[in-house]
């Protein structure tokens, strides 16, 4: 099939972008979406024209480096599902579909598709770790865990860190992701002594990096390729209420 | 029970395995107590570079900077976070025997050597089980999610054909977790200021000094500055080199460049050819497709294995009868049957597809079949055990294999080859490491379920920790600078090569040739390989390569973020690995493992090895130009523990 793509082109940060319209023939319906813009690419290059940048990896959904507004939708409209596992037998010949980058303050970006998300390398900084040394942990029988909290906290844990969450608010705000960590490490004995620093410090750190708040929009949780729940956020401020007062 | 080293597998005088005297379950506690120290208030005048943030590279800065080393990392990816341990589905083996089924350190090592078709130092492997279970203890104080039981105990599962459970595991996203904490540790120490990260960063050169790695040449990947960087010691953790198949069940990004830069400066490279293709991957669908996607190996345990009886049979499945399916596995195999090991199972199925059983549109897959375990249990009852990997399947496909048999047919999944190293994981080169699946050293001829997400974690967290220390306490700290003039010609090699690649802007897109080599590599170098095939492919990768100089096309600049150039780099050093590949597959002449010479098979078509020649770890040194023929050299592998047999699964 035939399908007719307007793609945002930006060289670099301080020149300014446009949406750029493409026709890409020879779209097979098995294609990825990632692949048809393999394809588009490689007609590119053979016209002697620049291939579009865009951050891949895996392809299976787990890294997290996709990162493709489509049609206004953080990774497209299938739901729990990253760009690069949205497959082009959800569209139709002649369809016209808009693909642009993550938009925030926050993730500066770097050219085409192509964004920077080290903010999130920061906030998981900022405390998201439990601190325990090499070789200075106990037998893993030690310490009993209930199994409804590790499941719960492994759903919070299957955050690919993609920034989706980011790129579908409003306001641009990282609570999702911030929260999902939070409250994995809440729910877990190993996480207490560290539970109200942790917090203070990964909210702050989120604040300095300029992701706006949170206002209850749900657009985060409806586009998480992890499908991770708002719940999050209840609980980070829940944690971070806590700490401060 | 000692093998001798019979004159065929002579070690070379340039290949000292340093593994320590004494009773193998002592070597390792031996080893530590007389291993050399650098004390406390010194470590941090120390600077280590950690090239790689996986498992093992994460765990090995993370574990560095807590001894108070100064560490630096550097990943081509925009977060360590995102490195393809990430990917690993089904678990992390340990013997902490919670299910009181006997198991133990010396079983796991048993099984793993085994498993390996007696082609890994033996040594090496005792040491991965004896700290398997602190990697355990670890990863749970980090808060990794481990599946629990209502007691709140651990859970275990058993993987393909372990008597065993021994298997830990967080859903199908063990890998995930495991990194996500190595991850957390290691940012631990960016927000204490002993990590250094350099995200976005791809290694281009070693630069070795008087014999010793002294540092890297690394580009910016999104300024493609090129940048020195001085150290006491570099450690490798750049992942394995499945990408040279094009298809393969890796991440696009990784490559070989980092391991293939090393080897070209003296680190010597073992077993290249040595490759695991798993096989029940989803098949390919058509030109386009960039890569594949595995399924568990569990799925073996439910779903019958066929394809038509009648070569070219072009109904859909569930219009042939049961009389006209050939069970392939079952008619073949009948005691092991649809459950026989990896190695085989790949086989097999390439196999019926050569003889024109395939199904599917391109004919290159089989049948994973579920109708009679449905009749048999129930669908609620399968959808329990796999619904998550029915929903994956469906969403690629498309297909509803509830509905109908699953496609499925063989991947390259991982290498067991990969740069050579000793007992303390240091290369031929003083100062440089390799951890990981860019080492040798563990897995022999044929990797473990379950045992990828150990080694990088063992490697990264209880072995280099140690024996980076031994090599440093006998060296000055920051000997060299970047002012050296040896960093001046690294980078000049970089920058040329960078030059060349954007000068040709020839006819053919990277991809073309990337898909040309792949497509040489699986046909001759992949799941079965022939004396002349493996000729052939030789001549072949050779003139690719230099078409490819002369004729690849690579858009835009140097200075920019460019990732067609980076793709470019990274299969130029493909198309001089494959070579390597096929030289090592040619030379051995036997089977072990993944590694199958069609000339060398028992009289049911397994894998026969030769010990009496082939008992050693073929070694590889560059030559000083990509043209001439590497020199071989031979590390004897003696067996003193395990007993070797031959495997047999009929």
């Amino acid at each position: 099939m035939t399908i007719n793509l307007r793609v945002w082109r930006q060289k670099n940060a301080s020149t300014p972008g446009k949406l750029v319209d493409y026709k890409v023939e020879g779209v097979s319906e098995h294609m990825s979406f990632l692949e048809m813009f393999d394809h588009l690419n490689e007609q590119l290059m053979k016209k002697g024209d620049e291939p579009v940048e865009f951050d891949h990896d895996c392809r299976e959904g787990i890294c997290g480096s996709c990162n493709m507004v489509i049609d206004g939708q953080a990774h497209g409209p299938q739901k729990g599902t990253a760009a690069c596992q949205l497959h082009m037998r959800h569209y139709n010949d002649g369809d016209t579909i808009v693909v642009e980058p993550w938009r925030a303050a926050a993730f500066p970006l770097i050219r085409d598709l192509v964004v920077d998300r080290s903010a999130f390398d920061r906030i998981q900084a900022a405390g998201g770790y439990i601190s325990v040394n090499t070789g200075a942990a106990p037998d893993a029988h030690a310490v009993p865990v209930e199994k409804e909290d590790a499941d719960v906290a492994f759903d919070y844990a299957a955050c690919i860190g993609c920034g989706a969450c980011v790129a579908a608010c409003p306001n641009a705000s990282a609570s999702l992701f911030t929260g999902a960590k939070i409250s994995q490490f809440a729910r877990l004995p190993q996480g207490q002594v560290e539970r109200e620093r942790r917090v203070v410090r990964m909210v702050e750190q989120m604040e300095k990096e300029g992701f706006g708040d949170c206002s209850n929009f749900g657009e985060c949780e409806a586009v998480c390729p992890k499908e991770i729940s708002i719940q999050a956020i209840a609980e980070m401020r829940r944690e971070y209420m806590k700490a401060i007062t | 029970m000692s093998t001798q080293t019979t004159k065929a597998n002579q070690t070379s005088p340039k290949l000292q395995s340093k593994v320590p005297e004494g009773p193998i379950d002592k070597k390792w506690s031996t080893h530590k107590n007389n291993i050399k120290l650098v004390n406390p208030n010194n470590k941090r005048k120390y600077k280590i570079i950690v090239v790689g943030t996986g498992l093992a590279g994460a765990s090995a800065a993370a574990s560095l900077a807590e001894l108070g080393y100064n560490v630096e990392t550097f990943t081509i990816l925009d977060s360590p976070r995102r490195a393809h341990s990430i990917a690993a589905q089904g678990g992390i083996n340990a013997a902490k025997n919670y299910k009181n089924d006997g198991d133990s350190v010396y079983r796991l090592f048993y099984d793993t050597v085994k498993g390996g078709d007696y082609r890994s130092r033996e040594a090496n492997v005792y040491r991965l089980a004896e700290v398997s279970n602190a990697i355990i203890d670890q990863c749970v104080a980090q808060g990794v999610p481990f599946a629990r039981e209502y007691g709140g105990l651990l859970d275990n599962r058993s993987f393909g054909g372990a008597q065993l459970s021994r298997t830990f595991y967080a859903r199908g996203q063990t890998g995930q977790q495991l990194l996500l904490g190595a991850y957390s540790a290691m940012m631990k120490s960016v927000d204490s200021g002993a990590i250094k990260m350099h995200n976005r960063h791809e290694m281009l050169e070693l630069v070795v000094v008087d014999g010793k790695a002294r540092g890297i040449i690394t580009r910016d990947l999104v300024t493609g500055a090129i940048e020195r960087h001085a150290a006491d010691a570099v450690l490798l953790c750049t992942g394995g080199y499945g990408n040279v198949f094009y298809l393969s069940t890796n991440a696009k990004n990784c490559n070989v460049t980092a391991a293939w830069r090393c080897y070209k400066k003296g680190a010597m490279f073992g077993n290249p050819s040595f490759t695991q293709i798993h096989p029940t991957c989803i098949p390919v669908s058509g030109d386009y497709q960039s890569k594949l996607t595995l399924m568990s190996e569990s799925l073996r345990n439910d779903g019958r294995v066929w394809v038509p009886r009648k070569p070219g049979d072009k109904r859909h499945a569930n219009q042939i009868p049961d009389e006209e399916r050939y069970y392939f596995l079952e008619e073949r195999y009948p005691s092991f049957g649809n459950l026989v090991p990896r190695d085989v199972a790949s086989r097999n199925a390439k196999d019926v597809c050569d003889k024109g059983h395939g199904v599917g549109p391109s004919g290159l897959a089989v049948y994973l079949d579920f109708r009679d375990s449905i009749k048999r249990y129930g669908r609620d009852k399968i959808s329990e055990r796999y619904g998550n990997l029915f929903d994956m399947y469906q969403k690629i496909t498309g297909d509803n294999p509830y509905e109908e048999p699953m496609r499925i047919f063989p991947a390259v999944h991982y290498t067991m080859g990969g740069l050579w190293v000793d007992y303390n994981l240091q290369t031929t080169i003083p100062g440089l490491y390799a951890l990981g699946e860019a080492n040798f050293s563990d897995h022999g001829a044929n990797r473990l379920g379950a045992s990828a997400l150990m080694q990088g974690l063992a490697d990264g967290y209880f072995v280099i920790p140690y024996t980076v220390g031994d090599y440093l306490s006998g060296e000055k700290s920051g000997e060299v600078d970047t002012n050296h003039e040896a960093f001046a010609q690294a980078e000049q090699e970089a920058v040329e090569r960078i030059d060349k690649l954007l000068k040709s802007k020839g006819t053919k897109t990277v991809l073309d040739y990337h898909r040309a080599l792949g497509k040489i590599m699986w046909d001759e170098v992949g799941m079965s390989r022939t004396e002349q095939g493996l000729k052939d492919a030789i001549a072949k990768i050779r003139a690719m390569r230099e078409e490819f100089w002369n004729n690849v096309y690579v858009p835009g600049e140097k200075s920019t973020c460019n990732k067609y150039l980076e793709y470019a780099n990274r299969v130029s050093d493909f198309l001089e690995l494959g070579e390597l590949m096929a030289r090592d597959a040619l030379d051995r002449n036997e089977s072990c493992g993944g590694h199958f010479r069609e000339e060398y098979q028992t009289p049911e078509g397994e894998a026969q090895r030769d010990d009496e020649n082939y008992c050693h770890v073929s070694v590889w040194e560059y030559p000083g130009d990509p043209d001439s023929d590497p020199v071989l050299h031979k590390e004897a592998l003696e067996f003193e523990y395990v007993k070797l047999t031959q495997r047999s699964y009929k």
